[in-house]
């Protein structure tokens, strides 16, 4: 009778309470950028619970480096973060520059030096185009993708390729394209008239950078969506290991690009963009203000850029002494490093790879609970990660 | 005539003018659109500036397979596409086009636009419901509370339009905005109720009727980038081309009303009574092609709004401005 009693009073205390609808957002959906998957628990719109669910497109490149050889291996790691494929192959050329003590020449440096800038600018135009675009605005994507095309001809031009320049050789850049068999011996560089096009396009770029103030930046609407949603402080911003724009946009100052240069940065006027608020808006604004810091180290470059050979000596069969090195670089995304442990063969013994968006990833399941549905894709978006890179 | 003959007649005559509206709605959004993204838009299909692209979309969608989820409720789910069509379809019912040209000059006609109007939304509920998608039930669901919110700041703006018409007849309403409001030496004077004090009512109206065509910046029924398609995620083939073609039919119809209300209809102030038979359908039309346009510039203008978002704008700042705007149609009727 007790017994009884006690169960009628538990049943009385029990509030009314729906259970939580599980949501599964992905791996096939529009604003996942690709095959992320997010287990989410919602009640009503309101999520109470999210996990990212990686690995649908796990492709093994650290697994696949042990059996490449090292030149083999720059076709590679351009395809782990497609959208600035060139800026993945520079860290790992250089460790492996840096552990045969090789050093390319300035030219060569100069070279990786603007395309690096080239494709951050095509990295965050991608963004600046897909941003809106899951806030619902889709004017902005047309906008941003025209001049990003103005980039991408530009890249071809140097390295026969848009989105995968392997381009990259130890110990220098390879000879451009269209340099022909003529010609070869002399001036394997830069295709004729690249300077005066890269004026041409870094034109196009700021004038698309100041149609989008006009259209994004100072939108209403767009405000309404984005500022105070997401804020990410900055110690949770450092605790998460965040970095590049989604870090500086927490206020806090730090670009490998002036902290550890590996390419002469040092010798280019260019500030680091922050901001303070660290919410989706704020990280929009950082990107969209590096675009223009990155035209303006382009121009910069294109008048500083020495004469002289592209390629150091390098043998015929490289191989790697003995030794391990870890190097990082300012990737469009942050800080993008490669870890390599050589045993003295053709092959690297161990590769590890401290890819950029799977970083920067792990702070959402942090930052979106207690979120808004909406919320969801518009601070997914702000992130800007790259599938490819974050399962590598 | 004959009754049932000239019903007919009327039918046949409200479905071409919703088809053909529809169809030429879509074709000048896909123009539109690219204009203002710098693409090129439809090319080729038709031959010239690819004015068959809208029929060929329509008729790529005939060919595709009529998909109805296993766990969907069937009769629901089919049965909602043609809800939102007959809706869109309704309004037409009472909107003038001329002073006789019009099919059934109701008493209560904006009563009957707002009634009917309203059912669409009965039918993305069911969509969203019947589905068995949960993407679909939450854009259902958020086309209902939508709904709820802007029914009223859009019943509000008519409201003032009616106290200052003196009438809830369409035509009526258009009559009332031809009358000489003032002389000017000898003059005649009249004009829309856009500009008698109306323009406030006619801002609500807007706003209230892109929500409840749930387009940008209020398609969040829809969302793509958060809902995938939200209600109409698992449509497919004809049943899909239903819901496209009624969405862009009631743009037309929507404008249509707002046209009537607001921008004086079919009448044209200078012309006179006799003519406005023959010239008033393509006065209408032209006025509705300014509305679409506005429509079709917001949304490749403007980002989607969150949901609580749009509650607040609704609640907090247009049904308040609703009732402003009533009494400011008292007074502009008294005193003037």
């Amino acid at each position: 009778m007790t017994e009884l009693m006690h169960r009628s009073e538990v049943a009385v205390s029990v509030e009314l309470q729906t259970p939580d609808m599980t949501l599964n957002i992905g791996p096939q959906h529009p604003s996942t950028h690709g095959v992320l998957r997010l287990v989410a628990k919602v009640d009503g719109e309101k999520i109470t619970e999210v996990e990212p669910v990686i690995g649908y497109m796990h492709r093994g490149y650290e697994k696949l480096a042990e059996v490449r050889t090292y030149a083999q291996m720059t076709a590679l790691v351009n395809r782990i973060d497609w959208v600035s494929g060139f800026a993945s192959e520079v860290p790992f050329i250089v460790a492996v520059e840096r552990l045969t003590g090789i050093e390319a020449p300035e030219r060569a440096q100069w070279i990786r030096l603007i395309l690096t800038e080239l494709f951050r600018i095509s990295s965050h135009l991608v963004f600046m185009s897909s941003y809106p675009l899951e806030l619902g605005a889709t004017t902005p994507l047309m906008w941003a993708l025209r001049e990003r095309e103005r980039v991408l001809d530009l890249i071809e031009s140097v390295t026969g390729g848009r989105f995968h320049p392997n381009f990259n050789r130890v110990g220098g850049v390879k000879p451009a394209a269209g340099g022909g068999s003529q010609t070869k011996k002399i001036s394997q560089d830069l295709p004729a008239g690249f300077f005066d096009q890269t004026r041409a396009a870094m034109e196009k770029v700021l004038h698309v950078c100041d149609e989008l103030d006009e259209l994004v930046t100072g939108n209403e609407l767009i405000k309404a969506r984005t500022v105070g949603i997401g804020i990410i402080p900055a110690d949770k911003a450092i605790e998460f290991g965040l970095s590049g724009p989604n870090l500086r946009a927490s206020g806090v100052d730090f670009d490998l690009r002036k902290v550890e240069p590996i390419l002469p940065y040092d010798q280019v006027d260019f500030d680091v963009v922050t901001a303070q608020g660290g919410d989706c808006y704020d990280r929009y604004v950082c990107r969209l203000e590096e675009i223009r810091e990155a035209a303006k180290i382009v121009l910069q470059a294109i008048e500083k850029i020495p004469a002289g050979p592209l390629q150091a000596k390098v043998p015929r069969i490289l191989k790697v002494p003995e030794g391990q090195v870890y190097v990082r670089h300012e990737n469009p995304k942050g800080e993008f490093g490669y870890y390599i442990v050589s045993e003295g063969s053709r092959m690297p013994y161990r590769l590890k790879i401290r890819s950029t968006s799977f970083s920067n990833l792990s702070i959402l399941p942090w930052l979106l609970e207690g979120q808004l549905l909406p919320d969801l894709v518009a601070i997914m978006g702000s992130l800007d990660f790259v599938l490819g890179d974050v399962d590598r | 005539m004959n009754f049932w003959l000239l019903l007919l007649v009327e039918v046949v005559v409200i479905l071409v003018v919703m088809l053909v509206g529809a169809l030429v709605t879509i074709y000048a959004e896909l123009k539109i659109s690219a204009h203002m993204q710098s693409r090129i838009g439809p090319y080729y299909a038709g031959g010239k500036w690819g004015w068959a692209q809208p029929a060929a979309d329509g008729l790529k969608f005939m060919q595709k397979e009529d998909l109805v989820p296993a766990a969907a409720d069937h009769t629901v789910f089919r049965l909602a596409p043609y809800i939102v069509i007959m809706s869109a379809l309704a309004v037409w019912v009472v909107i003038p086009f001329g002073p006789d040209l019009v099919v059934r000059d109701l008493d209560l006609g904006v009563f009957f636009v707002l009634a009917v109007s309203s059912l669409s939304t009965l039918g993305v509920l069911m969509a969203g419901w019947a589905s068995a998608n949960k993407y679909s039930l939450l854009g259902g669901l958020r086309a209902a509370a939508q709904l709820i919110a802007y029914e009223l700041p859009l019943l509000l703006a008519v409201v003032a339009v009616v106290v200052q018409a003196g009438t809830m007849s369409l035509n009526g309403i258009v009559a009332a905005q031809a009358q000489t409001w003032f002389t000017v030496g000898g003059i005649e004077i009249s004009a829309p109720f856009l500009l008698k004090g109306q323009i406030i009512g006619f801002v609500i109206f807007m706003v209230a009727a892109v929500a409840e065509l749930s387009r940008i910046p209020f398609d969040m029924p829809i969302a793509e980038s958060e809902l995938t398609m939200g209600y109409l995620t698992e449509y497919s083939g004809i049943r899909f081309t239903m819901f496209f073609l009624g969405e862009y039919a009631s743009m037309v119809a929507i404008s249509a009303i707002a046209a009537t209300m607001y921008l004086g209809g079919y009448w044209v102030p200078g012309l006179p009574e006799s003519t406005l038979n023959a010239v008033g359908p393509f006065v209408l039309l032209a006025k509705v092609a300014f509305l679409v346009f506005l429509l079709i510039w917001f949304r490749w203008t403007w980002p989607r709004l969150r949901e609580d978002q749009l509650q607040d704008l609704a609640w907090r700042w247009l049904i308040p401005l609703g009732l402003l705007n009533i009494v400011l149609a008292g007074i502009f009727k008294v005193v003037l």
